[in-house]
């Protein structure tokens, strides 16, 4: 690999090197290795640990729990989604009692931290006398308040990186304003954040894993359930580590349908790249 | 006013617990996310190849598994013991580390060619190239971003209350336990996040960023 940072290495550079990956390979093994030894000392690989995941009955419920973090996931994606676009493009409104409110919402619902929002929905709002909240839509409704304003910057941040004269033309062969917003602007804004809008997407699916504390049956919930078993030996660190690699491999999965859409959209654009280059930097909110 | 005058000890020492959180993660997230995005640049493959894969591992991984993994699965570890701050203060810096090195990195990618090229013909080694020519210039261009990750750095903290850390996500808990209405104190939380992040946050981004600012 060329990189404008170094030099194309020479002979005595290249035997350096050789030995730093070697270094770096042995820390890196000699970390894991003491993890996994921590891990079998422990008695964590024992048969005794892992038989609780061996009863179908309980494989059922991992299963459920993994539905049940993919339906708020897409629930709320797809809240987030349409909720960004409309406080996008109410932030670009031109009457200011509508771009004003839609200004603060957005600010007001990315400093308030995400658990605590799931908090006063869940717990806040009964003890007001609303009625039927379960927890599954206080997750659902939290992500979609967070994750659509900050999809509605992202937007918004789309729309204006576009060259100027595309909503010109708009304007100048009949559009309304609206018609314009629609059909010309967004679907360019989209393209050019795709990769913003995606990462955003896996830090949906990341922070359904925050229903665990305010009770939602998602995967953590049931790992964290299933490690207290004391009869089967409290299989805590089996249980997170079955989390852990369903989590990693959603999010990886999601990362590669991101890519490959990501690559059938690029076939076909002439997006002011630069621009947005710069502008996409700025957004990623974990 | 009243939930917030007669429980201001709860509040405190909440908020109290939360700083603390928030500073010491920010430092180390800080330091460790720098080595592993110049891990990540370097000319080493082994190197980018162990960036990379932390980077990839962690970032894929929710962080209240992370959190539960170091305030539940740890100590049944048999190694010392934590407290649970510690071990919040551990993974949120593990987490955030990983954030704090992508955005660094981008920024790196933001210096102009000529910079590096300059450096290089001068004669520098990489490791000088990037400290004195390319980190300082990357930090600076990186300041708004940096201070988005800071902000969820920030928000994040409440997760931990979930995990026994006495921080102000679990105001809330206190609260019901002390037989107070839960919404007018988690709406002060609200609140006081708020002007945390918007107030003083935020503002000290657009500080920075204009006293930092690159002349290009």
């Amino acid at each position: 690999m060329s990189s404008v940072l170094f030099d194309v290495p020479g002979p005595k550079a290249r035997t350096r090197n050789v030995y730093l990956s070697i270094i770096t390979a042995i820390v890196v093994v000699g970390i894991i290795a003491f993890i996994l030894y921590r891990f079998a000392q422990t008695g964590q690989f024992t048969a005794e640990k892992w038989q609780i995941f061996r009863f179908p009955l309980v494989q059922q419920t991992i299963v459920t729990s993994i539905g049940a973090t993919l339906g708020a996931f897409g629930t709320a994606a797809v809240g987030s989604l349409v909720v960004g676009v409309i406080l996008a493009f109410g932030r670009l409104a031109d009457r200011r009692w509508i771009s004003v409110p839609c200004y603060w919402f957005t600010e007001l619902f990315r400093a308030v931290p995400l658990l605590i929002l799931m908090m006063i929905i869940y717990y806040g709002l009964p003890s007001l006398g609303v009625e039927g909240i379960t927890p599954f839509t206080a997750v659902v409704v939290g992500l979609v308040l967070y994750n659509g304003s900050v999809l509605a910057e992202v937007f918004r941040a789309g729309i204006e990186s576009l060259p100027r004269g595309q909503r010109e033309a708009g304007l100048a062969v009949g559009m309304t304003k609206a018609q314009v917003q629609v059909s010309i602007l967004l679907p360019q804004a989209v393209r050019a954040m795709m990769p913003v809008i995606i990462a955003q997407l896996v830090v949906i699916l990341k922070d359904t894993a925050l229903g665990f504390i305010v009770t939602y049956n998602e995967i953590l919930f049931q790992a964290t359930y299933f490690g207290s078993q004391v009869q089967y030996g409290s299989p805590v660190v089996p249980a997170l580590m079955v989390a852990g690699v369903i989590y990693v491999g959603l999010c990886l999965i999601l990362a590669g349908v991101a890519k490959w859409l990501e690559r059938r959209l690029n076939r076909s654009t002439r997006v002011a790249k630069a621009k947005t280059a710069l502008a996409r930097v700025d957004l990623a909110e974990p | 006013m009243d939930t917030l005058i007669n429980n201001l000890d709860l509040f405190v020492t909440g908020f109290k617990n939360t700083g603390i959180l928030f500073v010491v993660s920010a430092v180390f997230a800080l330091i460790l996310g720098t080595i592993v995005a110049a891990m990540r640049v370097s000319p080493v493959p082994a190197m980018r190849a162990a960036g990379t894969l932390y980077v990839n591992t962690v970032r894929n991984t929710p962080l209240t598994l992370i959190l539960a993994f170091f305030a539940l699965g740890y100590p049944r570890l048999g190694l010392p013991e934590i407290n649970f701050m510690v071990a919040a203060i551990i993974g949120l810096s593990l987490y955030t580390a990983t954030y704090v090195a992508e955005t660094i990195r981008s920024g790196i990618n933001t210096v102009p060619v000529g910079q590096a090229e300059a450096a290089r013909a001068i004669g520098l080694p990489f490791g000088k190239t990037l400290s004195l020519i390319i980190m300082p210039q990357a930090f600076r261009s990186v300041v708004p971003p940096l201070f988005s990750v800071l902000i969820a750095l920030l928000k994040n903290t409440t997760v931990a209350a979930g995990f026994s850390v006495a921080e102000a996500g679990a105001i809330r808990a206190n609260l019901s336990e002390r037989g107070e209405p839960q919404m007018v104190g988690l709406l002060w939380v609200a609140l006081i996040f708020i002007v945390l992040v918007l107030g003083v946050l935020s503002t000290l981004q657009r500080y920075l960023e204009k006293k930092w600012r690159v002349a290009r």
